[in-house]
């Protein structure tokens, strides 16, 4: 949404002159009496200054700064994969000598490692048919799903001025949810899945709703809360695997639920051979109702209106601390669809206490390079599904370890979120003022 | 919060802010915790005696162990508990704060009786000294962290980096403590890695005007991605060389470790310990009694207003900034040059997050955090002492147990907790 706004800022430049001339924009509805920028250049009357002009705002507008963010944070990973490349080592030995030895080597390390990021996230162009070339790509959705759904819970809280932090806990309370009835309930078909899941999302919605009241009526921070609700939750699913007769499988003693019935399991969108379940549809879903839900219903407004600014929020009749509770019973509920996608999808031959495997973490990224707007926030999610699935290729072939994915991420947020960094460092040029940015994201995340 | 001076606020100004902050809510979760060590006593109640083994083996004065009836003791507890809630209520009622002094009394007092309950009728006896020590041990990195962060935010810059800044001090403490064989030149590398990430932090934060949030958030993630990486390339491959510290042994200090109890607890341990003990006042008399803290202070609550007196903003916070991270770096060191002799993937277990929560625990004040982070030590240490002598319920429940008083602590002890104005914020001058 925030990558518009040096359009938005170009736009007023540009009205000024003819605004049917640049069709491209998004912004040109602002018509000709729109107030002019003073800080414009001269009004552009040939096209070549046009076309300069167009092409100014193309590389000082957001996407140029993405795409820039991203390579600057391959360029990184590729240097650290470089510096520890055996390959690379031994030839640097005699690097004096050889130079071109070593540059080979990196040239090869690096290669090798991206193309196995490729294959394993996209498409495997070494498959002999076309449904295992692409299998990597379901694979990355798979993985997107439950970040999408736990970044949306992230971002709904960041819009409404919280910070979740207890992805991890409203996880396990909601795998445990929908797992419960999942393997426990006996119902028909279509009715089995679909309760299994809302148990998980109403779990999700109750763990992530105790941070909202305590917030809300005693003003204890939601950072300390949710934090200690992971805690809370992981040792109270500990209990719960340990214990026979509540989630424990019958007859076993390791600490692992039994497998989900037939009837629970979301079912494969593409057919067997392909992992990816109708979770990933529910996730999807759900970006299209928090769009909803923030830009054009009522409560949504209530939300950022406290995110932006509780004090004036209260002074126009919203109920705030209804508002917080509310937030935060939504957030854990899009939570609640990771746990509950975890289970009926992913994992479906019985769960254990790490089955939120780091995503409440993960979403909390997801949701900031998203800039916590539903369809960020899904962009963001089917990225980093896709470094985890190529990383953990890259690390069966290449022997790279995974964790360079986590590298990759954070350097992409980290210079998304710093525009004048990744402007100064590729040389772009620099917008002359961008006063939104700067509050948006601030705002988005206090 | 708002008071610049080092001296304390003007009587009348006092009165008029605390009169809203003092509330009934912390006598309400102390009552609530009691209840809840009351019912437990209640409902599961425990026959036989709970012995606590106050002596080591190199006392001077021996101690003789002390076994006592477990229930009766317990209910001792809950009683004394229930009467300082009510001292608790009295201080409320005169219009003034509860005291820090009832309040630790009163988590004194919940902790012995529900290890006396928990601990009757079991043949092995708490060795109250491994119990004190292992507490202040585990808490050391917190505290550390705790530290770092009420710097860092008394400044204006949040620290969500904490976790990133111990493991960077922990990874680095390993590698250059085993390069040169001596933990004092890990401990340097765990400082400067600390300073390191900070100087990150810094750069986005202050320069830059990122959201603090963000940055924080995201460090996090690329140390442990960092450290990780390199931990499975380049450290398991040559460990011997690379990853095998020699440790700081303890040291116990003269006289100090005579005295029964708490002298081998507190006073038998390794040089990072103490350099903790020296911290905690150190920071506060930086803080509340130096030129340096006071425009600290002033830049975290209103940058502007500083600015305006010639208080250079940026340079304040960067400064802040990185010796927060030397601070919180220190508490790394911990993991590999005092616990254990190698770094181990995200070896900090998110201990900087509950350093964070301490800070906000501990409302931002240096000697409050670091009384929290304790908190948070004991309760971790509870699992090895409930374990020794046998949990009565499921251990989970156990474990379970300080998180969830910190959340009703949280709630009602603390209550709205209100940071420095400007913490957040990054400081654009006009």
């Amino acid at each position: 949404m925030s990558t518009t706004d040096p359009y938005g800022h170009g736009a007023s430049t540009a009205a000024g002159t003819s605004p049917e001339a640049v069709p491209h924009n998004p912004a040109t509805h602002v018509g000709p009496g729109s107030e002019a920028d003073p800080a414009a250049p001269a009004p552009a009357d040939d096209d070549a200054a046009r076309w300069r002009a167009a092409l100014h705002r193309v590389f000082a507008g957001g996407w140029a700064v993405s795409v820039g963010a991203v390579l600057l944070a391959v360029l990184a990973g590729s240097i650290m994969i470089a510096f520890t490349d055996e390959g690379v080592q031994s030839a640097s030995s005699y690097f004096f000598a050889r130079p071109l030895d070593t540059l080979q080597a990196v040239g090869s390390a690096v290669g090798s490692a991206y193309a196995a990021l490729f294959r394993g996230a996209v498409y495997n162009y070494r498959a002999d048919d076309l449904a295992t070339a692409i299998r990597p790509l379901t694979s990355s959705l798979n993985f997107a799903t439950p970040l999408i759904a736990a970044g949306l819970g992230v971002a709904v809280a960041f819009r409404a001025g919280l910070f979740n932090i207890g992805g991890q806990g409203q996880i396990l309370a909601a795998a445990a949810g929908a797992g419960w009835v999942g393997f426990a309930a006996d119902l028909p078909v279509v009715v089995h899945v679909v309760l299994a899941m809302v148990a998980g999302v109403l779990a999700g919605a109750v763990w992530a709703g105790i941070a909202g009241v305590l917030k809300a009526y005693t003003g204890a921070h939601e950072v300390i809360v949710t934090i200690m609700l992971n805690y809370i939750a992981f040792y109270g699913i500990s209990y719960l695997l340990a214990t026979p007769g509540l989630l424990q499988a019958p007859g076993s003693a390791n600490p692992k639920t039994p497998a989900m019935q037939d009837t629970a399991i979301l079912p494969r969108l593409l057919g067997e051979r392909f992992t990816l379940h109708a979770g990933f549809l529910v996730a999807v879903a759900a970006v299209v109702v928090v769009w909803w839900l923030l830009n054009r219903s009522t409560l949504g407004f209530g939300f950022r209106a406290v995110g932006e600014n509780p004090a004036a929020a209260r002074v126009a009749g919203i109920d705030v601390r209804r508002t917080t509770v509310v937030a935060m019973l939504v957030a854990g509920a899009l939570v609640g669809i990771a746990g509950a996608t975890q289970v009926l999808g992913t994992v479906t031959t019985g769960f254990s206490y790490d089955i939120d495997a780091g995503i409440g973490f993960d979403a909390i990224t997801v949701a900031l390079l998203g800039r916590s707007t539903p369809w960020g926030v899904l962009a963001a999610a089917v990225l980093f599904g896709a470094f985890k699935a190529g990383g953990s290729t890259m690390q069966a072939s290449e022997n790279i370890p995974i964790e360079i994915v986590l590298v990759v991420q954070s350097l992409i947020v980290l210079f998304i979120a710093a525009p004048p960094l990744v402007r100064a460092v590729l040389r772009l040029p620099q917008p002359q003022a961008r006063p939104r940015r700067g509050a948006r994201t601030r705002k988005a995340a206090a | 919060m708002t008071a610049l001076a080092p001296s304390p606020q003007p009587a009348a100004v006092a009165g008029a802010r605390d009169v809203t902050v003092v509330s009934r809510k912390a006598v309400v979760a102390s009552a609530v915790i009691t209840a809840l060590l009351a019912l437990l006593v209640a409902l599961a109640p425990h026959s036989g005696s709970t012995s606590f083994r106050f002596s080591s083996e190199t006392d001077l004065f021996r101690i003789p162990d002390v076994a006592v009836p477990g229930q009766a003791t317990a209910w001792v507890c809950v009683v004394l508990a229930a009467l300082v809630t009510a001292a608790m209520e009295l201080s409320v009622r005169r219009g003034r704060r509860v005291p820090l002094v009832l309040s630790a009394v009163l988590a004194l007092l919940l902790i012995v009786g529900f290890l006396a309950w928990a601990g009757a009728g079991s043949d092995r006896d708490f060795p109250v000294v491994r119990l004190v020590g292992g507490s202040v041990l585990l808490a050391v990195p917190i505290v550390f962290g705790a530290l770092g962060g009420v710097i860092g935010e008394r400044a204006g810059v949040v620290n969500i980096a904490i976790e990133g800044q111990l493991l960077a001090g922990a990874f680095s403490a390993a590698v250059v403590g085993s390069l040169t064989d001596s933990p004092w030149a890990g401990l340097v590398a765990a400082v400067l890695a600390g300073a390191l990430v900070a100087l990150v932090l810094g750069l986005f934060t202050i320069t830059y005007k990122v959201d603090q949030v963000i940055v924080g958030v995201v460090l996090n993630v690329l140390v442990i991605g960092l450290t990780s990486f390199l931990y499975s390339q380049v450290l398991v491959p040559s460990a011997d060389r690379l990853n095998s510290t020699s440790r700081f042994t303890p040291v116990a200090i003269p006289l100090l470790s005579e005295i029964p109890v708490v002298g081998p607890a507190l006073f038998r341990q390794s040089v990072v310990v103490y350099l903790m003990y020296l911290a905690v006042p150190a920071v506060w008399f930086a803080l509340y009694r130096t030129r340096w803290g006071l425009r600290l202070r002033a830049v975290g609550e209103h940058p502007k207003a500083a600015d305006t007196v010639g208080i250079k903003v940026q340079r304040t916070r960067y400064r802040a900034v990185l010796v927060a991270g030397g601070v919180v770096g220190l508490g790394g060191a911990f993991y590999t040059v005092v616990s254990v002799s190698s770094f181990g993937k995200e070896m900090t277990a998110g201990a900087g997050f509950i350093a964070l929560a301490a800070v906000i625990f501990g409302k931002w004040d240096p000697v409050r955090a670091a009384l929290a982070a304790l908190l948070f030590g004991a309760a971790s240490n509870l699992e090895g002492a409930l374990s020794i002598v046998g949990a009565p319920v499921p251990s989970q429940f156990m474990l379970m147990l300080p998180y969830v008083v910190t959340v009703l602590a949280v709630a009602g002890l603390v209550g709205r907790s209100r940071g420095p104005a400007a913490a957040g914020q990054p400081y654009v001058k006009e």
